[in-house]
């Protein structure tokens, strides 16, 4: 804003000054995100995320061609070998996949990258002195969230890039061009999965002052969703709507609820995505029926028939919204304790 | 108190537009306000922090907020940055309210927190470009800028190192250079000097004047240390449990909250103890003289007390003529200035009127025989 808003009858001693001094900058979060990525690479989490992710890559990948190598004769003709890659693994090893690896240290990368991005400055000293900046509060949290989000995908795509290279150059599958919109489609789902708990880090590290702390409250909240989720889920049900009769009208309720917590856990919303966007053949058991209806349909189903891109994603178009919907949650959740916050320390 | 602004009753019934127009402030830019607060207030719940404070600081001034810990100086900063919102009242810095345009004042002022800190693991350079950056500064006029502060705080050969290494006293001159890098208007300071070395202090003081000097900016800076505020400022507010209960040059608060005496130092040439005793039988005798302090352990000048304060300059001459009159050689005379130690001490221990929410906080007198400073 320039001198010539300011109301006319206050005093504006710099009136003189050059126009270019009075020029307020725009675009704080991308200084920010451009610094916190420069921080980030040369980072021992970022040694840490490539190990991860690169044994993500590696280890399933081994199972994997095995398996693809096996079972190519056969599998002459079969659409969709490539995304095979992703989605098998060890036959002993369940999560030795490289979907559900992902999966699983998803939620730990995007913590790990945001626990302290805002209790960090503070005890540093630094954020007195950051926020007294010409920017707006939020660009702290935007450019935070956004240089996270970026080294986060920039392995993940580049640990993709390497399998697809593998899978072409080493087993000779070439990708249809369905297959490489499926994986573009699951990588940014994956980021939409990695920012609901990159926002949910940065909504710790606003509301507590202590890096350890948060650190721990992030790992903690993420171990009993992975172990006691369907647990909890089952004690929540049980307890709001418990069953009072023995018919099935009484016992619907609790169902229903039951599967609607499910639904709104990340982890689950984001294994029932992937499970639809990396496997195009109609497969009931990839997304349990909630309904009757929903049943009866699975059940009319044409066995071994391949769906469509599309079709998938509208498939789980619910759950990707309600995934989006979580990562906003928690991100204005964050941006608004921020705002509301004390600078000083 | 001629030179303190007093808010007229005119401007408390309409503050905005009263402003540029109001006689009371002097056309000529050199004495426009850079601050100015009405009634500013905030409150904790049922504390308040910060009581409708009345403040102006004019432009090329060195202005001293001077408090306790806890007295409302870094809240009356936060608010003045927009980085805290007022419970009541405005401010008006550089022309601008900091509650409705935060980037804009934020833009002009550079700032230097209480306990700034930087990233360690970068340079000193790398930390003002990040600054410079945020500022929207280019990079060719970010790095001129860069070089001109580091220069001007003396940091230039230590710039390339991590900040990790730097001494306390180091990190306080890169956080001023660091509030210098955007070419501000005005600088608001948070207790500059705390843990420093007295030869940092000193350097940061000197300083600030040459930056006062050279750039024509203003600064207003806040302190618990007395003597330096009283070395560096050109005008102090007192501040005492959230409300600002004087302000003005050193003079204007020793003639505001002084108790009406004056001080005398006169040293003698005494060879025993029984010409002690004449001396001090001969100093008390004179006229408007109150009490006499014999030299001490640690001073070895007697200290006379006048009352009333006017009749200073009388006293002394009279001493001249009693010292040649009794044949005792004087080593010194000269009248005791008032140390802003000794108003502010006065200025705290006086009952404020009013305040709201606050228990007053009571002050530990120092001990009698202590010399000044």
């Amino acid at each position: 804003m320039s001198a010539a808003t300011v109301p006319s009858g206050t005093p504006i001693p710099t009136e003189t000054e050059p126009e270019s001094r009075l020029r307020v900058p725009s675009g704080g979060w991308r200084v920010i995100a451009a610094k916190e990525f420069g921080d980030h690479i040369l980072s021992v989490r970022f040694l840490a995320l490539l190990i991860i992710l690169g044994l993500a890559a590696a280890i399933p990948l081994y199972f994997a061609a095995g398996q693809i190598r096996e079972l190519a004769p056969q599998a002459t003709g079969q659409k969709a070998v490539f995304l095979a890659l992703f989605t098998i693994g060890s036959a002993d090893y369940s999560f030795l996949i490289v979907s559900s690896f992902v999966a699983i240290v998803a939620p730990l990368l995007g913590l790990a990258f945001a626990f302290d991005a805002i209790n960090g400055e503070r005890a540093d000293g630094t954020l007195p002195r950051l926020v007294a900046q010409p920017i707006y509060r939020d660009d702290v949290i935007n450019g935070k969230f956004v240089a996270g989000l970026s080294v986060i995908l920039m392995v993940l795509v580049a640990v993709v890039g390497i399998i697809s290279g593998f899978g072409i150059l080493r087993l000779g599958i070439v990708p249809s061009p369905d297959e490489i919109a499926r994986l573009v489609a699951w990588i940014l789902v994956t980021a939409v999965y990695v920012g609901v708990w990159l926002a949910f880090g940065l909504l710790l590290s606003v509301l507590i002052r202590r890096a350890a702390t948060s650190a721990l409250v992030g790992f903690g909240v993420w171990f009993v969703l992975v172990i006691f989720g369907s647990f909890i889920v089952d004690l929540i049900a049980k307890t709001v709507s418990p069953i009072t009769g023995s018919t099935i009208d009484t016992a619907l309720p609790q169902a229903q609820l039951q599967k609607f917590i499910t639904q709104l856990l990340p982890g689950n919303l984001y294994s029932d995505v992937t499970d639809v966007i990396l496997n195009p053949r109609l497969n009931p058991s990839a997304r349990l029926p909630g309904s009757i209806g929903e049943a009866q349909q699975a059940a009319q189903q044409i066995p071994n028939a391949v769906m469509s891109i599309g079709q998938s994603l509208l498939l789980v178009w619910p759950q990707i919204v309600t995934l989006v919907g979580l990562m906003v949650a928690c991100f204005v959740a964050a941006y608004v304790a921020f705002m509301r916050q004390e600078v000083r320390a | 108190m001629s030179g303190v602004p007093v808010p007229t009753t005119t401007e408390v019934a309409r503050p905005r537009d009263a402003r540029a127009t109001s006689p009371a402030r002097p056309a000529d830019g050199h004495h426009e306000p850079v601050i100015s607060t009405h009634r500013l207030t905030k409150r904790y719940g049922t504390l308040t922090a910060v009581d409708r404070l009345d403040l102006e600081v004019y432009q090329g001034e060195i202005f001293g907020l001077l408090g306790q810990n806890g007295a409302g100086k870094t809240t009356t900063i936060l608010m003045l940055l927009g980085l805290s919102e007022p419970t009541d009242g405005e401010a008006w810095v550089m022309g601008l309210d900091p509650a409705w345009e935060p980037r804009e004042v934020k833009r002009r002022v550079g700032y230097l927190p209480d306990a700034v800190g930087f990233y360690d693991g970068m340079t000193g350079r790398q930390n003002l470009r990040y600054t410079a950056r945020l500022n929207g500064l280019e990079r060719d006029d970010g790095e001129a800028a860069i070089d001109e502060v580091l220069e001007q705080v003396g940091l230039t050969d230590r710039a390339d190192d991590a900040v990790g290494t730097y001494s306390r006293g180091m990190r306080q001159r890169l956080g001023i250079a660091d509030a210098l890098v955007k070419t501000p208007d005005l600088l608001i300071l948070d207790e500059p000097t705390t843990s420093i070395d007295p030869i940092g202090v000193v350097e940061i003081l000197e300083l600030l004047r040459r930056l006062v000097a050279e750039r024509g900016l203003s600064i207003m800076l806040s302190s618990h240390l007395l003597t330096q505020v009283q070395s560096v400022c050109d005008r102090i507010g007192i501040f005492a449990a959230g409300r600002l209960i004087g302000v003005g040059t050193v003079d204007e608060l020793a003639a505001q909250f002084g108790d009406g005496s004056a001080a005398i130092e006169v040293g003698l040439e005494l060879s025993s103890p029984a010409d002690r005793e004449r001396a001090g039988t001969v100093l008390r005798a004179l006229a408007s003289v109150e009490s006499v302090d014999p030299p001490s352990v640690g001073r070895d000048t007697w200290r006379l007390h006048v009352r009333p304060a006017g009749a200073e300059g009388r006293v002394r001459q009279d001493i001249l003529v009693a010292a040649v009159d009794h044949g005792l050689r004087l080593t010194a005379l000269r009248p005791i200035v008032p140390s802003l130690d000794d108003i502010y001490r006065t200025a705290v221990e006086r009952p404020a009127p009013k305040r709201a929410g606050i228990k007053p906080k009571t002050i530990r007198r120092p001990d009698a025989g202590r010399g000044q400073p």
